[in-house]
């Protein structure tokens, strides 16, 4: 990911592996003690005295302009202290980012774009004078439907993280015209959001006169990337990167929405310019989370998949349409996993674009991989019916040597041992014609889906090591863990690069005061982390020996890896579902799900089972309950809480497991570990759809599956 | 309008004025600074902030501080001893991996601390086949997996903890 200013030279030899001893075990959560006494701090929960209250105010329309705010009864209102508006808000020392232009211009671009907000001493007085603004607007008609046949569709330049748009190999068309077996569908995804439990949060301090007369800023925020915000922050209020410091020791979870800064932040901080000395804190509601956080883009897929009688693919085309906003762009890679998933002579793969009033979509948990997958894998499924096949066995008659982009090798590829180990153990053999298994009222069935996600996780990052006083290590790093473990892997990575006992390092993370640390995002914080602690450990004994004095201190990134170019790296998985469906009522319960994942060597078995599981049951909740309705009247996303939009509970989740394959990939650096934490929703909504349709019969290409898709009228 | 009331707070006396819109989480939070429970919704529907009332478990985003003057609160940090010894179903949670990112944590903790008690003062839930026993008198429920699934529901989980979250508190409610 982005390099920063601060890396010093790395290393330039690639790392030798690490000898596992503390990692690969299970040691119980760092953090754990104080998560279950509730007193690990969050963003919100840094005492700090005498705060303001800060309470968004947002635009009511989805296109037009500001024309008047009259703010005279808020400003009156008990408890304010300031209320600002395009007019009068601090001027950003660089706009062009028009997504965190906040308060820049009267200009609206979406529903719920923040048009002002009201400082305030106590969050009542705050949220009551925010609702005493009257705002005028010139309304503009605004635009949000996205449909695969608007003639505004563009191809974009690139595509999430860094790849062409469109690839073409071969000829598909003539492919499909003589192919034995062909599937021509289109499937489709709705918006969704990420949701994690603790609302986006910042709480910003300006230090107006410090020490040496420069202004500085202090933020504790909620975020997988503490220098990113830094990196985001610092130009746009005209100050030094190092003036700038962000502290998140917790993160409520984050799933992608809490990678990037947000307009939030940038709020956060005009309002604490407004009061130098005193804490802003600005804590997003659930509803506005809706608007202000990012979300998945809606999918519209057409996917084309031409066989020949041996079951193997002649023709492989997928086809992505997806929005994108008007004052940024953001382009998902829907399609990209279908360039190396499966052998395929004739190949095409592209993306197009709407540009609508929405807000800017962003990454949540595996951006392209996650939606893409739904569609090529229950397009598989599909194919495997009309050749009159197993599905199990359709995907392992595909299974490419090399990677199709480039040739390269895989670094790892089992694949076929996934899907083979997971039918064993989940009893794939049971499964039966699609519609004829029934017990009682239920309507019972298996289905299957294969999973990927690319091994991330290269040189950006700094580690420093330093030998403390009571014979330990300190071992220092910008991380962030936001439920990953980071907390425990990490130090379990460095005491066995160190060679010492786990209780002898002391870990620090979660503070640009530490070390530079790339996103813990694209499943790679772990790995990229981790061998950045390796080659820091490794450069500190080689300055200080096996015994130093206390004090004696290193700091080092780590090289590149070259295995990465000669290779191609990524995770696979197989995943299994076991679907009912009442015949009556068409409500659909999972009583069983089966991941079995080969993800290189596993640092923590407990708590990677945890994320593994917890990516399965973020998939099974895409494909049965997760839907973000825009209302296209207004621009606005309707069911915007807990109530409407609905993410599973104890109740929806039974029997899931999660597995893997045990063995370190030899070539993804000195820990041999891929990611883990987005792999687990890649794969399992078309395995939760593959089995509904064995069930009943019924193929739903529309998520979620609602009961209303399974009623036979 | 203002108004001034005590809460005992985790076995604590705590005297303090709010303004008499603020909730009984904002009152905990903002003017205690007893963050153990946590807002992730303000409107009841995520059980974040439950802490236990009087013993019983309650969200505490949805009621006013100012109609709880002299009740009692716990908190997760308060269900732990003073000096740092973890509750038995915080210890469960520890070794069944019971949660990852630990936002919805205490308030889970809380809520299964005040499940246990309805179940063992004979609450019936949705899936409690039947009542009472001979006489009307309310006997304990037993907790299979089926029933905690269902007693915890009103606690969501953004990370899916559930299964471990079960595996804790059937651990707990066995012994
Ligand atoms: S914060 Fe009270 S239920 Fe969600
Ligand atoms: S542990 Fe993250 S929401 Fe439950």
């Amino acid at each position: 990911m982005t390099r920063t200013e601060e890396e010093p030279a790395r290393p330039t030899e690639p790392l030798e592996p690490l000898n596992p001893r503390a990692v690969g075990t299970s040691p119980v959560r760092l953090d754990g003690p104080a998560k279950v006494t509730g007193t690990a701090p969050y963003a919100w929960e840094h005492a700090l005295r005498d705060p303001v209250y800060v309470h968004p105010l947002q635009s009511a329309i989805a296109r037009g302009r500001v024309l008047r705010m009259e703010t005279g009864r808020a400003e009156a209102a008990e408890g304010v202290a300031a209320v600002l508006t395009p007019r009068n808000a601090p001027r950003l020392a660089d706009s062009s980012d028009r997504a965190l232009a906040v308060l820049q211009s009267d200009d609206v671009a979406f529903r719920g774009q923040f048009i002002g907000a009201v400082l305030a001493a106590s969050p009542e007085a705050a949220r009551h004078a925010a609702s005493l603004v009257d705002v005028e607007y010139e309304v503009e008609p605004h635009d949000t439907r996205l449909s695969s046949d608007r003639p505004d569709l563009y191809r974009p330049e690139a595509i999430n993280p860094a790849d062409e748009a469109d690839t073409e190999e071969g000829d598909v068309e003539a492919a499909l015209a003589a192919a034995h077996a062909v599937v021509d569908e289109t499937y489709s995804t709705p918006m969704e959001h990420n949701n994690p439990m603790e609302p986006h949060t910042c709480v910003a301090v300006w230090h107006g006169a410090s020490d040496d007369g420069e202004p500085a800023l202090t933020v504790y925020d909620s975020t997988q990337w503490p220098y990113g915000v830094r990196m985001t922050l610092a130009p746009l209020f005209a100050l030094a990167p190092e003036r700038v410091r962000v502290i998140s020791p917790h993160v409520g979870g984050g799933f992608g929405s809490k990678g990037l800064p947000h307009a939030h932040h940038v709020l956060a901080v005009l309002a604490a310019r407004t009061v130098p000395g005193r804490p802003a804190k600005l804590a997003l509601t659930r509803q506005q989370m809706f608007c202000l956080t990012g979300h998945r883009t809606p999918t519209i897929q057409r996917v084309r998949l031409g066989a020949d009688s041996g079951g193997r693919l002649t023709a492989l085309s997928h086809e992505a349409v997806e929005q994108t906003a008007t004052i940024k762009e953001f382009a998902e890679q829907t399609a990209a996993q279908s360039r190396m998933m499966y052998a395929s002579p004739n190949r095409r793969t592209s993306h197009r674009l709407a540009a609508l009033d929405v807000p800017v979509p962003s990454w949540m948990r595996a951006p392209g991989e996650a939606p893409g997958a739904f569609a090529a894998e229950v397009a598989m499924d599909e194919l495997a019916h009309a050749l009159g096949l197993d599905p199990v066995e359709l995907r392992v008659r595909n299974d490419p040597e090399t990677d199709p982009r480039d040739g390269r090798p895989w670094s790892d590829r089992r694949l076929v041992e996934c899907l083979r180990t997971g039918a064993r153990r989940f009893g794939w053999d049971a499964r039966t014609e699609a519609g004829a298994r029934r017990e009682g009222d239920w309507l019972v069935g298996l289905g299957v889906a294969a999973s990927t996600y690319p091994g991330f996780g290269g040189p950006g990052s700094v580690a420093e090591i330093e030998r403390t006083s009571d014979g330990g290590h300190a071992v220092r790093i910008a991380a962030a863990d936001l439920g990953t473990g980071t907390w425990t892997v990490l130090t379990q990575i460095a005491a066995d690069a160190l060679e010492c006992p786990f209780d002898a390092v002391h870990l620090e993370i979660g503070d640009t005061a530490l070390p530079t640390a790339t996103v813990a995002g694209g499943s790679a914080g772990v790995t990229a982390w981790g061998s950045t602690i390796v080659a820091a450990a490794r450069e500190f004994r080689a300055q200080h020996g096996e015994d130093p004095a206390p004090g004696a201190r290193t700091r080092s990134g780590m090289p590149e890896n070259p295995d990465l170019r000669r290779y191609s790296v990524a995770s696979f998985g197989a995943q299994f579902a076991e679907a009912r469906v009442h015949a009556d009522t068409g409500e659909v319960r999972v009583p069983r799900m089966l991941g079995v994942f080969s993800a290189g060597r596993i640092i923590n078995p407990r708590t990677a089972r945890s994320q593994f599981i917890g990516g399965m049951i973020m998939g099974m909740s895409m494909a049965l309950f997760e839907e973000s309705v825009l209302d296209h009247g207004t621009g606005h996303v309707v069911n915007h809480d807990f109530a409407q939009y609905h993410i599973p509970t104890s109740a929806d989740v039974l029997d899931i497991e999660a597995t893997w394959l045990d063995g370190p990939d030899p070539h993804a650096g000195p820990l041999g570990s891929k990611g883990i934490g987005e792999i687990g929703i890649v794969g399992s909504p078309a395995a939760v759809v593959n089995a509904v349709y064995n069930a009943t019969g019924i193929r739903v290409r529309d998520l979620p599956v609602t009961p209303d898709k399974l009623l036979r009228y | 309008m203002d108004s001034q009331l005590t809460l005992h707070v985790d076995g604590e006396p705590r005297s303090l004025t709010v303004d008499n819109r603020t909730t009984l989480l904002d009152a905990l939070r903002d003017r205690l600074g007893v963050t153990s429970p946590k807002k992730g919704c303000d409107h009841g529907q995520c059980g974040s902030c439950t802490v236990l009332l009087g013993g019983r478990r309650v969200v505490s985003c949805l009621t006013f501080a100012v109609a709880h003057d002299g009740a009692e609160v716990t908190t997760a940090e308060g269900l732990a001893e003073a000096d740092g010894r973890l509750h038995p179903l915080q210890q469960a949670f520890l070794d069944h991996d019971g949660f990852q990112c630990g936002y919805c944590t205490p308030g889970q903790i809380c809520s299964a601390a005040g499940m246990l008690a309805e179940a063992e003062a004979g609450h019936p839930s949705s899936a409690t086949a039947d009542g009472d026993g001979p006489g009307g008198v309310p006997r304990p429920v037993p907790l299979d997996e089926e029933e905690i699934r269902e007693r915890m529901s009103g606690n969501l989980c953004r990370c899916g903890a559930y299964g471990n979250i079960v595996d804790a508190i059937r651990a707990v409610a066995g012994r």
